[in-house]
């Protein structure tokens, strides 16, 4: 391990999944929850909480045993860790969140599987020590609760004129001037705005653009 | 240490991480559970002021205040579903009953009789919550019946809100369904569920008629015993429809509601 707690490499480890190598719209993982919890921003942001929780212990749990799991059984044992995490995850969503919980805890349980969680665990935790892993798992929850935010937020403002759950556009049916757009409410919808998103980050940054 | 790779290392490490595993998972699901009840009982009485129409969906108050409107406006009492009259007050307390545990144990509930809600046990007691006026005087305002039954993903949990002639209804809510999102999942719709408000449970014969149909009814003076169907969802429509009408019969709260209707037992 580097010298510094928070040196250069420590950095990178935390900041780089954020823009430069963001889970969703780089790598493309994880995208099956971000079309489920985006319907609204307050869903979307417990759901992004919990996947840095479950990200960042499960990275530093499977780090610190790394150097004794054997080889054959390795797999396995990610994925003990992560979804006993993802189950304490669900049962404090449960005792605090109860209604949350209600319409997440299906989401929540499919943390388990997000590509997100075991390709971290999997790729990095594995070959790295369990502070730098933990700022990885950090970074790479932040990622995916930055994109799924945003995602929510064109979802939740132009599909219900709502932003948390308050009332921001007034809506035709209640008098106001918002004609709602159904189809923001559907799962299709997460899937244009993710491509833009893709599309804009290529745009702002030609050097993701692989060549053709 | 020992090698890594040999079989009885590989055995020992899986056990070790199942043990701690197995631990967190179990001291979290413990410590946890007695707030998770609290909880989900505070959701339930959210759920019946819902269902009478007490609060609106969109409603903010907060817990306390919800308690609070609960415990002035809502008297909670058990009704024997064989006898129909309801179970003195002295004998069971009907504020810690818990119906769902009291229909799983032989010693409190009965096989149930051949029905279409895939209801397969009947606790021997319901519960009822009467709403008094506001004030606590005077006869209950509604009565608010725990409806249950099978549908198309698993068993959905609700209440119905009935006026005092027994038979029109005044809300509906359901607090745990796993239907479709977006399709049968539509029974959580507030705008579904008003559309429920002021229909009848019973035709002229006193039988249940209730019915969810396919495709939109009429308003509730025309069309008193049809509820619009929910497009893409007729499995849900149809379970909704057949537990409405199962909580309707004798079966059910039938033989109680008759009495309620009569006066004689409120």
């Amino acid at each position: 391990m580097s010298k510094a707690w928070f040196g250069k490499h420590e950095r990178q480890a935390l900041l780089a999944p954020i823009v430069q190598n963001n889970p969703i719209a780089v790598q493309v993982l994880g995208i099956c929850s971000a079309l489920a919890v985006t319907t609204r921003m307050d869903k979307a942001l417990v759901m992004g909480l919990g996947v840095i929780l479950v990200t960042a212990l499960a990275n530093f749990a499977v780090s610190l045993v790394r150097n004794h799991t054997p080889g054959s059984i390795r797999m396995i044992v990610q994925l003990s860790i992560i979804a006993s995490l993802v189950i304490v995850v669900d049962q404090i969503l449960r005792a605090t969140l109860y209604e949350l919980s209600l319409e997440l805890s299906v989401y929540v349980g499919l943390i388990i599987t997000n590509c997100i969680v075991m390709g971290r665990a999997e790729g990095y935790a594995m070959n790295n020590p369990p502070w730098t892993s933990l700022l990885d798992g950090v970074g790479n929850g932040l990622g995916y609760a930055i994109l799924l935010l945003l995602v929510a937020f064109a979802r939740e403002l132009l599909g219900s004129g709502k932003l948390f759950g308050m009332q921001v556009l007034p809506l035709v049916q209640e008098g106001g001037w918002y004609q709602p757009n159904g189809l923001m409410l559907l799962a299709p919808s997460a899937l244009f705005i993710v491509a833009l998103l893709i599309w804009l980050l290529r745009t702002l940054k030609p050097e993701m653009q692989e060549e053709d | 240490m020992a090698n890594k790779d040999s079989v009885r290392y590989t055995v020992l490490f899986a056990t070790a991480v199942c043990v701690v595993c197995a631990l967190l998972v179990s001291v979290a699901a413990v410590t946890l559970a007695p707030t998770q009840e609290a909880k989900a009982r505070q959701y339930m009485q959210k759920n019946v002021l819902l269902a009478a129409g007490l609060v609106t969906p969109d409603s903010q108050a907060s817990d306390a205040e919800q308690r609070k409107l609960f415990e002035s406006r809502i008297s909670v009492r058990l009704v024997d579903f064989a006898a129909g009259t309801l179970v003195p007050a002295d004998r069971l307390d009907a504020a810690t009953y818990d119906q769902r545990r009291a229909r799983n144990d032989p010693a409190t509930s009965r096989a149930a009789p051949s029905n279409r809600a895939g209801i397969a046990r009947l606790p021997t007691y319901g519960v009822v919550y009467f709403v008094k006026p506001e004030g606590g005087t005077g006869p209950a305002e509604q009565v608010v019946l725990a409806i249950e039954g099978l549908a198309m993903w698993g068993t959905v949990y609700g209440f119905i809100a009935l006026a005092p002639d027994g038979n029109t209804v005044q809300g509906l809510a359901f607090y745990e369904q796993k239907e479709t999102p977006g399709l049968g999942g539509e029974i959580g719709n507030p705008k579904w569920q008003a559309l429920w408000r002021g229909r009848k449970g019973y035709d002229e014969q006193w039988q249940p008629k209730l019915a969810v149909i396919k495709g939109p009814a009429g308003p509730p003076q025309s069309d008193p015993h049809r509820i619009d169907g929910m497009s893409g969802a007729t499995i849900t429509s149809n379970a909704i429809t057949r537990l409405v009408q199962f909580w309707l019969s004798d079966d059910g709260y039938g033989r109680w509601l008759k009495n309620f209707r009569k006066g004689g037992a409120s």
